[in-house]
């Protein structure tokens, strides 16, 4: 979603949702596809053997787009902002990458979700306008609502002996922490994380995608008017007050951004604390190291998110460039593959083991340069004190037998269905 | 050991604050900067824990 028009009120259409097929990919360096299924199960020995043969590799599907593995390029690129803008970073092809359909009468996001799809001068400003709501001051203050939802959560399973350590607790931490910090109901996490899911994980189906981004935009168009009327002390309100150089922000500015903090905000650190615990479940002398080492927990975060980082990122080439031999045209996507970048052997050593104790870990599963995640204390926290609870309440478990694993890829990769048992 | 954290190169990733707060803080906008003048020989380890951790090669030990 991006600088769509979306239609307030837009009749839903009936009968069942397109399922989107995708064709099995053949030649990974030439024709890859980040929504094949083999590639959703296990990323990883693709990137390895295209690292080998071609760690750049090129696809036409969906849209001309290039996909750097190696550590050295992601980061390069990452900082080379005159030839790789941020203004379309979805890496499903959406209605951002499509023109605007005039028929759409609703709230026209013509700035995108700034600061993450913008380009200075307009990042810098908005950036700046958030970076405090997520300083690690303001987000130590939001640690014992945290504490408190984790433990809350875990008293509805512990004694059962089973859950689904993904959606009865990964998926229900973030999405209520970030309700509170703008200012909406945490009645409604379901309805967010549903929206979000649609945008994100099912953005390859263009009905789906469209739906998630009207309910969400049309949800916060209410709440901010409401605190227009009526301002509280919470992110949304300020943002309605704030002047920059003597101007308010414009709506659709702060209606982006609203969105943004959402939408950023929820399934990336779900899926980072999912695969945190699907890690520890089949991983039992790391699990018990961490239960008896409680130190570790600030390398081992850094450690999991590395091995495990979420959020691929793209960018739009914006002039002709060769890039490490690769003829980039002006308007090709480029997938910025973190999560890759994370498993460099060049840039780690054994990047394939997790060692909760890694000193060197430059890890970037938060980007790299200007467009560093602006949530990254907070997604820090949330995995930290998830992962803690966790194991104070159930430190010994593992995967279900025969149950069956799902993870969602593609823009943010983590598991959606997680059957732990435990004693 | 003295450290110095380049502004230009640091984003705000606050990997130096989150592994050794004793030395460095970041301020609400992301910039990290180096607490002490001097680092206490007993804080020597986590100062290169932070050098090595940082994604923007942003600390440097100068001396």
């Amino acid at each position: 979603m991006g600088r769509s028009r979306v239609g307030v009120g837009e009749p839903e259409k009936k009968g069942g949702m397109p399922v989107t097929q995708i064709v099995p990919v053949t030649d990974w360096a030439t024709d890859f596809d980040v929504m094949d299924p083999a590639y959703l199960a296990d990323p990883f020995r693709i990137w390895d053997d295209l690292r080998q043969t071609c760690p750049i590799p090129h696809t036409n599907r969906r849209k001309s787009s290039w996909m750097p593995l190696r550590y050295e390029d992601v980061t390069a690129i990452a900082h080379d902002i005159e030839h790789f803008s941020s203004l379309k970073v979805a890496v499903i092809p959406g209605d951002e990458d499509e023109d605007p359909n005039e028929n759409f009468d609703g709230p026209n996001l013509e700035y995108g979700l700034p600061p993450i799809s913008s380009d200075p001068p307009l990042h810098t400003w908005t950036r700046r306008l958030l970076l405090p709501w997520f300083s690690h001051k303001r987000v130590d203050t939001y640690v014992p609502m945290t504490r408190e939802l984790c433990r809350t959560l875990l008293d509805g399973f512990a004694d059962k002996g089973h859950a689904d350590a993904a959606a009865d607790y990964a998926q229900q931490i973030p999405v209520r922490v970030i309700a509170r910090i703008l200012g909406v109901s945490a009645d409604l996490a379901d309805t967010f994380t549903g929206w979000v899911r649609d945008v994100l994980e099912f953005a390859d189906d263009a009905e789906r995608r469209q739906r998630g981004a009207e309910g969400l935009l049309n949800y916060f168009l209410v709440q901010l008017e409401e605190r227009r009327q009526h301002p509280g002390d919470d992110l949304l309100s300020e943002l309605l007050c704030t002047e920059v150089e003597g101007q308010p922000v414009d709506d659709g500015i702060v209606l982006g951004m609203a969105a943004l903090v959402l939408i950023a905000g929820v399934d990336t650190t779900w899926s980072a604390i999912g695969s945190s615990l699907w890690h520890l479940a089949r991983s039992p002398e790391d699990r018990r190291r961490l239960v008896g080492e409680p130190e570790l927990m600030p390398t081992a975060v850094e450690e999991l998110l590395r091995a495990y980082s979420p959020v691929t990122m793209a960018r739009e080439v914006t002039k002709d460039i060769t890039y490490a031999g690769c003829p980039m045209k002006a308007g090709d996507k480029v997938l910025m593959n973190f999560p890759a970048a994370n498993r460099d052997p060049e840039a780690f050593d054994s990047p394939d083991e997790v060692q909760l104790d890694r000193a060197h870990n430059r890890h970037v599963a938060f980007g790299s340069g200007i467009h560093r995640c602006a949530g990254s204390n907070l997604a820090r926290m949330e995995l930290t004190v998830a992962v803690e609870e966790w194991l104070a309440r159930i430190p010994e478990f593992s995967l279900a037998d025969g149950d069956e694993i799902t993870w969602a890829g593609g823009q943010v990769r983590g598991p959606r269905i997680l059957p732990v048992v435990f004693p | 050991m003295k450290l110095r954290v380049d502004p230009d190169k640091c984003q705000g990733h606050a990997r130096c604050y989150g592994l050794a707060p004793e030395i460095f803080d970041v301020d609400d906008y992301g910039q990290a900067s180096v607490i002490v003048d001097e680092v206490p020989p007993e804080l020597e380890e986590k100062a290169r824990l932070a050098v090595a951790n940082c994604p923007e090669f942003a600390i440097e030990i100068i001396e």
